[in-house]
């Protein structure tokens, strides 16, 4: 942490300034008043100008988001470029979030005999590794595995829990949710005992937001999973051993049936049992709805939308944290969010849909 | 009327009958046509008017869906759709056709049929959005309902379309051509025959003139001779009077 500012203040400086780019809520409302993705372009001019003022008038939502990403992309390079040490190893940490659905989205390709050339361009440009091109060599899945896959970052998280016959007979969100549960635990591992960051704010902002991951994800493989193929011991398989939740949380949602057991196992958290709640489950006063903050007057809130809105109060307060790692963590999740956001105010504007406009999740002031 | 012309056909009375059976069959079969035109047509009206609504209908349950589809991707925060498609594996809405008889006219419908069983993709979203995931689909399974019925529709409509012109076609044919025709032949015959009636009458006429004439000739004839002969015996019996000759000259008594 003393060295913090020396080693990395740059780049912290750049990434609060990023923080002041994002668009506020103010901004928001007058995305909402378009009447027209050219409005919305128009509106965008001060933060995304540069990679919108190519784009042909009446773009559809799909260019726009294009655009939109690719801004989000470059920063995250610019910051990668110029990070060192520790700090660069944590942000390809975060890519590896990324890199995930990359692998899992090239499975399923490869499982299906598609061409890679079309899979590349769904990539996220984020998830992208070294290796990835490489993967076109691979024809059957055990080729896949055996040399592609281990020269991958990601094959400590495919080591000792998935063989190549796995990926041939699981489902592969299964295999996504197994990769993605060991890489939280690898990183919350990291983060603790690295020797620059283990026992200080970075550590402790970083830990949270992992361990609310793991919850997330704890509970909604819960909920999606009732009536499924997704027997409950390999649904508890795919809980992560951090998180707010474990064990005795985990435990309880490994046995849950049905939502109440899931907000029986969410007693212990009271934010995440608020969030069950005001989502319109477990039989809790239907009390809260919509009157979230950024909420906007939108309608019922389900409870993806409402766990989201969570991350994005724990990623604002990230920032009020000096010396912390956990900013850029943040910074991320709060780009992601804008992206979705301008997307989801786009779709509403062109699909003619206007009720709703105002669901998405603005915590920026 | 006057230019359907009539048929090639001798004036017969075995021919009249033929047309006068033909008339008749015309007549019923266009009562019939008719009737099955009309019977049609209002099958017709009925497939418009559920046309139209089913495709408004289809306007707003297509854009709820794509809607639904817009709030996937704003939740799960990327493109599912290629994921979709790749783990989809058996289809879960299979197509049935049935045949509709209408008045004579088989229309194809179409069923959706929903096969119960395993969901190919039940754990797309497992992380996140899966429940979201769930409803777009729901929200689609009834597009699907929604495209079908109207599919069913507009091919009905375009059958029937094709079956009500033919019929009609064939009604105002036989109105219009046949029955003009065939009544014409009628005419035609009746006339033909009543012409060769007077024809064989003013035949028959003429030949009694004939015949009366030829009496009369032979009649005049044998007068004629018999005169001649009268003559001649005229002749033998009072001949120029013999001066020299008295016989038996009755005395003249005064």
């Amino acid at each position: 942490m003393l060295y913090h500012n020396a080693s990395h203040g740059f780049i912290d400086g750049v990434v609060r300034g990023y923080l002041n780019q994002l668009l506020t809520s103010a901004n928001y409302q007058n995305l909402t008043q378009c009447q027209s993705i050219d409005d919305m372009k128009l509106q965008l001019g001060p933060t995304y100008g540069d990679f919108l003022s190519s784009l042909p008038p009446g773009p559809t939502t799909s260019a726009l988001q294009e655009r939109i990403t690719e801004k989000f992309i470059q920063n995250f390079m610019y910051l990668k470029a110029n990070s060192n040490g520790t700090l660069r190893k944590f942000l390809e940490y975060i890519t590896y979030g990324y890199m995930i659905d990359n692998i899992a989205l090239l499975i399923t390709g490869t499982l299906h005999d598609r061409d890679i050339k079309e899979l590349m361009d769904r990539t996220h440009p984020l998830g992208k590794f070294e290796a990835m091109p490489v993967l076109s060599i691979a024809t059957n899945v055990e080729e896949l595995y055996n040399s592609v896959l281990i020269e991958t970052p990601l094959a400590p998280y495919f080591k000792g829990s998935l063989s190549h016959q796995d990926l041939d007979t699981l489902n592969i969100e299964i295999v996504k949710e197994t990769l993605y549960k060991n890489y939280l635990e690898d990183f919350y591992q990291w983060i603790n005992s690295n020797s620059e960051t283990a026992g200080t704010a970075s550590a402790e902002d970083v830990s949270g937001f992992l361990q609310f991951e793991a919850d997330r994800r704890a509970i909604n493989i819960t909920l999606n999973s009732f009536d499924t193929e997704l027997t409950k011991p390999q649904r508890t398989k795919l809980y992560a051993s951090i998180g707010k939740l474990y064990p005795d949380g985990t435990t309880l949602l490994s046995r849950a049936d049905d939502v109440d057991g899931v907000v029986l196992a969410c007693q212990g958290v009271p934010a995440y049992q608020a969030a069950l709640e005001s989502a319109g489950m477990g039989g809790g006063p239907l009390g809260g709805l919509g009157n979230q903050a950024g909420g906007m007057g939108g309608g019922i809130r389900n409870l993806d939308e409402l766990l989201y809105q969570r991350e994005m109060e724990i990623s604002k307060l990230a920032f009020t944290q000096e010396f912390s790692l956990a900013i850029f963590y943040a910074w991320v999740k709060l780009q992601e969010q804008e992206v979705r956001n301008v997307v989801w105010i786009a779709e509403c504007i062109s699909q003619n849909q206007r009720e709703r406009i105002n669901n998405f999740i603005s915590v920026l002031e | 009327m006057s230019n359907v012309g009539r048929e090639a056909i001798f004036p017969t009375r075995q021919s009249l009958a033929v047309m006068k059976s033909k008339l008749k069959g015309a007549e019923t079969g266009h009562s019939l046509l008719k009737r099955k035109s009309e019977a049609l047509t209002k099958r017709f009206r009925e497939i418009t008017r559920k046309l139209k609504q089913a495709k408004l209908k289809m306007g707003q349950v297509l854009q709820v869906a794509a809607f639904a589809f817009a709030e996937v991707n704003f939740q799960m925060g990327g493109d599912i759709a290629y994921q979709i498609q790749e783990s989809a594996k058996n289809s879960r809405v299979q197509l049935k056709t049935r045949l509709e008889n209408v008045s004579g006219v088989f229309l194809p419908a179409f069923d959706l049929g929903t096969v119960e069983g395993k969901d190919d993709f039940a754990l797309t979203g497992l992380g996140r959005g899966g429940q979201k995931v769930k409803q777009t689909r729901e929200t689609y399974t009834r597009a699907t309902e929604v495209l079908v019925e109207l599919a069913s529709l507009q091919t009905a409509f375009v059958l029937l379309d094709e079956v009500i012109k033919t019929v009609n076609r064939r009604v105002n044919a036989i109105e219009h051509v046949i029955i003009p025709r065939t009544e014409n032949t009628i005419k035609y015959i009746n006339s033909e025959l009543d012409e060769l009636d007077r024809e064989e009458f003013y035949r028959l006429k003429k030949v009694a003139n004939k015949k009366a004439q030829d009496i009369a000739a032979e009649d005049a004839v044998r007068r004629e001779r018999k005169l001649v002969e009268g003559e001649l015996n005229d002749e033998q019996d009072t001949g120029p009077a013999d001066m020299l000759k008295t016989d038996d000259d009755d005395d003249v008594i005064f």
